[in-house]
């Protein structure tokens, strides 16, 4: 990963920008050859997408979320990100939901290698992630554990990673689902940006604090329209935090962890399956969910093969399959599977939650089941398994 | 079930190693997800739907593994799976690797001639302690197919043979005709510093060997439960009862290491479907030391 500097030195001090701050960095991102994505809205959601210039972003566009419900609402005061989670978060950028990962071409008995077109690190898009929210950025740092040189290293995942720029912009209206307060992942970004933008309490929807958070940040930062923080602004932006942060919809239980290993067979589990459709919408929507497919594909003569990394899910029964059978057949051990590898056996294998408290998989279930509920609902100490 | 005394001052009492890790944790390469050509150079059926190959690689040096690991064999253009080697560590020129037809791949690779070309990744996962447990009494139970990851140790130890105590053998097959790797058995059981015993689920004519499950052999196999090692490996409801027998006769849990199987994919820990509570069961296993996973191991379609 590129080197974030934490020496107040090295850069600007914090400064405050406005609309035309944040047009001028969308265009330096722009002119930069970046791909810029940002929240946009599309189909009556706000979700990432491509973006070219500041009139892509959604302006005064505010969503309720709640157990399985999503709608876009109007906000009175007219900004910028005045949104709550993006229906999907930046995985699938940084994560390609299908990915060739190897190509050969029958030779002989044997085969040859050829390029996959990821292999060649020059020809990854060079990203730019505008908005990205304390939660997701949190998910970007959990999954540089896992598939980042601090995990098994996926070569295509850290190409885009390295290239990538970050501008995270924190929050100022936490949604009805979120939880990031409790898991200490928000609401404001914690480190890992380029840029950090915080909206200013009085006027949150158009102007922001900024911070830079490496020197390529520091460099964007020094080339945008902006006038120097003072401390009104510096207060401003500790109070927007200090809101967001009692404003959240949901808390996770601190003993989480504790609580999912003691109850591996509570009762629970089954009356979570009788809701539960096994969709694998909370895996999909999940923002650090990293479980994938090896798939083997060949042409139909059979000459060339190909094989591709697919996102998987837990929830369906194949993903456990071993000859004669799942190893997890019941919908309540695929559940359980789901959260506890999420909030218990992520801390053995990485050292962390793999939860970072957005909500998603609460606002996306079909059937509205919130994890924190789940959690909640199992006693703090080993429950009495029954005969 | 009985945890070895922690206060014994005997050689039982030393801590139990852990499964070493054999693969680096270090940055993984796209040669990693790459198979290495090699070429199939003999065929062997073993028995009915079992058969082993022996495989030398394309180019490159041979494939040197610990006992207990696999690797993940591939067949061009039609799939990959998980397959415990089952050859002689000290002569690792030739990878040799037993395979069941069970699923689509496993099937199609039992046309495989010799000439033909498969691809190979790997070795992976944690090995048999073989060298931790030197000095101890070992028993080998193998259930099944179990016996191929179980033939690497068992060649270690019988070439080191001094470096152990008593040597006992445990096999159990569903029928004389599944026995597998006859012919190592009965040269295994000739020697006169091993005890081998072979029992069948069920007995067809002209069999005269023990009939019944694997565990109704360890009550009286020459070992001294408070100093053996065990190596278990087989199907899950076979580990089940082995372990509770061991455990019954008086091998602590932390002298018992067992093999698991899981769905593998990628073999290198980021695939997520050999997950085993907390472990990967491709990285972290698939030998584990039995009191570590004991209460996972308890727990239903975990």
């Amino acid at each position: 990963m590129r080197t974030h500097t934490s020496q107040a030195a090295d850069r600007p001090a914090a400064a405050v920008i406005g609309d035309d701050g944040l047009d001028a960095l969308i265009r330096a991102l722009t002119e930069a050859g970046r791909r810029v994505l940002a929240p946009t809205e599309h189909a009556g959601a706000i979700t990432i997408g491509d973006i070219n210039g500041l009139a892509d972003l959604p302006r005064g566009r505010g969503d309720v979320q709640a157990p399985g419900r999503y709608r876009l609402t109007e906000t009175e005061d007219a900004g910028w990100f005045a949104h709550g989670p993006t229906a999907e978060g930046w995985k699938r950028f940084l994560y390609p939901p299908e990915e060739c990962v190897w190509r050969a071409e029958a030779k002989g008995a044997s085969w040859r290698e050829e390029p996959t077109t990821t292999d060649d690190a020059d020809s990854a898009d060079t990203l730019a992630l505008l908005g990205v929210r304390a939660c997701d950025l949190a998910a970007v740092a959990v999954l540089d554990r896992v598939l980042g040189p601090e995990g098994a290293a996926d070569p295509r995942y850290r190409a885009r990673r390295e290239r990538a720029v970050i501008v995270a912009v924190d929050c100022a209206r936490p949604g009805g689902t979120c939880f990031c307060a409790s898991m200490g992942t928000g609401p404001g970004a914690g480190d890992r940006y380029d840029l950090r933008l915080t909206p200013l309490a009085d006027d949150p929807g158009s102007r922001f604090l900024v911070r830079a958070g490496s020197a390529a940040g520091a460099d964007l930062l020094a080339r945008l329209p902006a006038r120097p923080a003072d401390d009104a602004a510096l207060a401003a932006a500790e109070a927007t935090l200090n809101a967001a942060g009692q404003a959240m919809g949901r808390a996770m239980p601190a003993d989480a962890e504790a609580r999912l290993k003691r109850n591996l067979e509570h009762p629970r589990w089954n009356e979570t399956a009788e809701r539960c459709l096994t969709c694998g919408n909370c895996t999909s929507v999940c923002p650090t969910c990293f479980c994938s497919e090896v798939e083997d594909r060949s042409s139909l003569d059979g000459r060339r093969a190909e094989r591709w990394r697919l996102w998987d899910s837990c929830f369906s029964v194949r993903f456990s399959y071993l000859h004669g059978g799942s190893v997890r057949e019941s919908g309540a051990a695929r559940y359980r599977q789901w959260i506890t590898h999420k909030l218990a056996w992520w801390h053995d294998q990485f050292g962390t939650s793999g939860c970072v408290g957005c909500g998603r998989c609460i606002t996306w279930c079909p059937v509205g089941i919130d994890i924190t509920e789940e959690v909640a609902a199992l006693p703090a100490t080993a429950a009495a398994v029954p005969a | 079930m009985r945890m070895a005394p922690a206060d014994a001052a005997t050689a039982a009492a030393r801590p139990m190693p852990e499964p070493r890790q054999e693969t680096a944790p270090a940055a993984r390469t796209p040669d990693l997800m790459a198979p290495r050509p090699f070429t199939v150079e003999r065929v062997t059926r073993d028995v009915s739907d079992t058969f082993t190959l022996e495989l030398r690689p394309l180019e490159g040096p041979p494939l040197a593994f610990q006992p207990g690991q696999f690797t993940m064999l591939y067949l061009f253009g039609v799939g990959e799976v998980a397959i415990s080697v089952s050859g002689d560590p000290d002569r690792p020129e030739r990878l040799v690797q037993t395979i069941r037809a069970v699923g689509p791949v496993t099937r199609a690779m039992t046309a495989l001639k010799p000439g033909a070309v498969v691809g190979v990744r790997g070795p992976f996962g944690r090995p048999w302690p073989c060298a931790e447990i030197e000095g101890r009494d070992v028993v080998v139970v193998a259930g099944g197919v179990g016996l191929a990851p179980l033939r690497p140790a068992i060649l270690h130890v019988l070439a080191r043979r001094g470096q152990y105590g008593k040597v006992a053998l445990l096999c159990g097959a569903r029928t004389p005709k599944d026995i597998l790797f006859r012919r190592d058995l009965r040269r295994w059981g000739g020697r006169l510093d091993t005890s081998v015993a072979v029992t069948v689920d069920r007995a067809s004519a002209g069999w005269h060997g023990q009939v019944g499950v694997v565990t109704k052999l360890i009550g009286h196999a020459p070992f001294d439960p408070e100093e053996a090692a065990a190596l278990v490996c087989g199907p899950e409801i076979m580990i089940r009862y082995t372990v509770q027998a061991l455990n019954d006769r008086g091998v602590s849990l932390d002298r018992i290491y067992v093999s698991m199987e899981r769905n593998m994919k990628c073999a290198v820990g980021f695939c997520g479907h050999c997950q085993f509570g907390g472990s990967f069961v491709c990285r972290d296993g698939p030998v584990f030391r039995f009191d570590r996973i004991a209460d996972r191991f308890a727990v239903r379609e975990l």
